[in-house]
């Protein structure tokens, strides 16, 4: 089963606080005047740093199933 | 009827409250209500329920109101520097409706006061202890035997009007030992609070049905994922700033209480018929109360008692009708003039009201009551002349 | 559309929430519904119970059965809730002023009693819902609106407390180790007994700039260099963990659990006998 994954943002809910554009290691995000725009898509790859360290839970990557990640790690 | 026991007061405000369904007791050790945990510690367990000493006075409350929001009967008790460190909590319990029972063994006060000597000095308090204006209900009893009977209506009207009800009970009464029958089980009137009818989420969990006076909660746990907030809140449960709002509340809240007085008030006369001094009194000093006018009846005095058992709401039209048919009004009570003011205020001139009361730790005799009487009365036969 | 992790486990109408852009709160929030996801627990069976400040305003975007207590009395509220219905999982979002100032009696008590429940404190060093006030948090010779001069005051270790006091399990996590503070939590979550997870928040609006910790981003940074997981740590001398911040499992033991022992006096003494039987 393919699991399609996606960067996502969640309109109106940014804040502007750059910690997801500060995080991203491939710097796929910036800031604009409305918050947070995807400005490079395809430099992205899912590692899911934005979303886990987003307080506001404005951007995040979309699972088409539930990720265990975490429980897998321990 | 069952058989006589004899029986304390303390203890028979446990027996009542566990006939009216009370499971769980978390409180602290206070003279002089401390007999109240030390029998919730026997008999809550046989019982099926919890009991639990907390850590303070506040803790007690809270784990009582967490409790009562998870849906079981609960209770804590205390006394008056307990009572007031319960203070803030009572406050949630009203704003977020959730039903719980403080007893409240009155001492003399202020501050530690007089631990082990009664008094009746924490009335308004019982009213207005806590910040804000706010619904208040308080019961109290006048012998062992209604301590018992008037602690089941406690629960049941907490219940029902989803607010915390106050037992002020005094030390008199607390420390009492009287023969007691106790009513059968099964002729007790038991209420319960309304719940909803499933578990569904509802995203109007404090939206009150037409024809009732208080929502629906459901107990925590059964799924229906609804919030409960000390802030002001709208239907949906969730907080608010709109006054709009605020004031639908605050207003339902002490409507709740004030048009369903004549549910929620009793009180009890004695010999008011013709009489022409009356005793405004409640709790344990009614015992004296009863004596001097007995006394006084016997000197040829028209005498009579009109005894309040619910204190809050005050029954402000019965004064004002008694006002209405009698002389006098005498209020005696242990504290230095607090239903006093109630009793001014709904006699509203009509009659003078005199007052005997005492803040010293000392209880008020029949004799002392009788003189007063007595004094009021042969003052009155010398005005007339 | 939020995330599915978002959606399953949050009030999704009732977000943004209210606390300030970088606010350390939002990942802690996150933390703990990842927890309970993970965990896959019963969802009607779990019940959130918060005090009051920014971290306690938790409890209303949480999509479960919460309640939003008084001022330092989450941990009495839970003790009842949970006496009342021992079956619950009863989990205590609280602040560091109102867990270990307020409440702080109310802690070291439920410490000592081992009451099942779980107790994630948002510790942002400062109070912040009325504007920057030192709390008990607030490392020593820091600022705040009421430590205008210095705080005097020496900081609590909100776990060492609670581990001091006896709790059963006691761990710290932060804001940047966020699986490492999901397991934590998790662990607390199946620990049967008292468990207390002290995370590291960030407040770059009122401690951050009080105190010229930079930005929200910098604040993160830092906890990611003076961050150092316990098993590390068990291998660093005491000059190499000076200003360093432990994230682990400070103390698990198994002690009884209250409601537990309860049960067994209840089953001694009615063996045999009905509800209500004398």
């Amino acid at each position: 089963m393919v699991n399609k994954r996606e960067l996502k943002l969640q309109p109106g809910w940014c804040k502007s606080c750059g910690i997801c554009v500060a995080f991203c290691p491939k710097h796929v995000l910036e800031l604009g005047e409305n918050g947070v725009v995807i400005a490079h898509r395809e430099e992205c790859i899912l590692c899911g740093q934005c979303e886990k360290r987003c307080p506001d839970y404005a951007v995040y990557i979309e699972e088409e199933e539930a990720d265990n990640l975490w429980v897998k790690l321990y | 009827m069952g058989k006589a026991v004899l029986m304390q007061g303390n203890e028979a405000c446990v027996e009542g409250a566990l006939a009216a369904g009370m499971r769980l007791f978390a409180g602290y050790p206070i003279t002089p209500s401390t007999e109240i945990a030390e029998n919730c510690a026997v008999r809550l367990p046989l019982a099926g329920g919890t009991f639990i000493q907390m850590e303070d006075e506040i803790a007690g409350i809270a784990a009582v109101i967490g409790a009562s929001a998870a849906g079981i009967k609960a209770m804590t008790a205390t006394s008056g520097p307990g009572f007031s460190l319960k203070q803030e909590n009572i406050g949630y319990a009203c704003l977020t409706e959730i039903p719980c029972v403080v007893v409240d063994v009155q001492r003399s006060g202020p501050s530690t006061g007089l631990p082990t000597s009664p008094s009746q000095g924490d009335v308004m308090q019982a009213r207005w202890g806590t910040h804000g204006d706010h619904p208040a209900i308080a019961v109290s009893p006048s012998s062992v035997k209604e301590t018992y009977e008037l602690i089941i209506r406690c629960f049941n009207l907490s219940e029902k009007y989803r607010t915390p009800v106050i037992f002020l009970m005094d030390e008199m009464i607390a420390h009492l030992r009287e023969a007691v029958e106790l009513p059968d089980m099964d002729s007790l009137e038991i209420e319960d609070r309304l719940t909803p009818l499933t578990a569904e989420k509802n995203p109007f969990p404090y939206l009150v049905k037409e024809g009732e006076w208080v929502p629906r909660l459901m107990p925590l746990g059964m799924g229906q994922h609804y919030h409960i907030t000390g802030l002001i809140h709208d239907d949906t449960g969730f907080p608010t700033n709109s006054h709009e709002e605020a004031d639908k509340l605050c207003r339902r809240l002490l409507d709740k209480i004030q048009k369903n007085k004549e549910d929620i008030i009793t009180y009890d006369g004695y010999l008011l018929e013709d009489a022409e001094e009356v005793v405004v009194c409640y709790g344990g000093t009614a015992r004296a109360a009863l004596s001097a006018v007995d006394e006084a009846r016997m000197e040829g005095i028209k005498a009579g008692m009109f005894r309040l058992i619910t204190i809050w709401p005050f029954p402000e039209e019965q004064i004002f009708r008694l006002a209405d048919k009698t002389g006098r009004i005498l209020v005696a009570e242990h504290n230095d003039g607090q239903i006093l003011l109630e009793v001014r205020r709904s006699a509203q001139g009509k009659v003078p009201v005199d007052f005997i009361g005492k803040i010293n730790g000392d209880v008020i005799t029949p004799e002392e009551l009788l003189t007063k009487i007595e004094e009021e009365h042969y003052a009155k036969c010398a005005d007339k002349k | 559309m939020p995330s599915v992790l978002i959606k399953n486990n949050m009030r999704e109408e009732h977000l943004p929430h209210i606390w300030c852009p970088g606010c350390g709160n939002g990942v802690l929030m996150r933390d703990v519904a990842s927890a309970i996801d993970n965990l896959g627990l019963d969802h009607r069976k779990v019940v959130i119970v918060s005090g009051i400040g920014c971290s306690s305003r938790a409890a209303g975007y949480m999509d479960f059965d919460t309640i939003h207590t008084t001022h330092g009395r989450a941990i009495p509220y839970a003790t009842g809730i949970k006496l009342a219905d021992p079956e619950l999982e009863v989990i205590v979002l609280t602040g560091d002023g109102d867990v270990s100032a307020i409440g702080g009696n109310h802690l070291i008590h439920a410490a000592r009693r081992n009451v099942g429940m779980t107790v994630v404190v948002f510790n942002n060093n400062i109070y912040g819902m009325t504007g920057g006030q030192y709390s008990p948090t607030t490392p020593r010779g820091e600022y705040g609106t009421t430590a205008v001069y210095g705080n005097i005051d020496r900081a609590f270790d909100i776990a060492a407390l609670a581990f001091g006091a006896g709790a059963s399990y006691a761990a710290r996590g932060d804001t940047y180790h966020v699986e490492a503070t999901t397991y934590l939590i998790q662990k607390g979550i199946l620990h049967k007994g008292f468990s207390i997870i002290d995370c590291a928040s960030i407040c770059p609006t009122y401690y951050g700039r009080k105190n010229k910790k930079g930005s929200a981003v910098d604040m993160l940074m830092r906890q990611k260099t003076h961050g150092v997981m316990a098993e590390h740590a068990e291998k660093m001398t005491p000059e190499q963990l000076q200003d360093k911040q432990v994230i682990g499992v400070l103390a698990h033991t198994n002690y009884p659990e209250f409601t537990a022992e309860y049960q067994k006096i209840k089953d001694g003494l009615r063996g045999g006998k009905k509800d209500g039987q004398k």
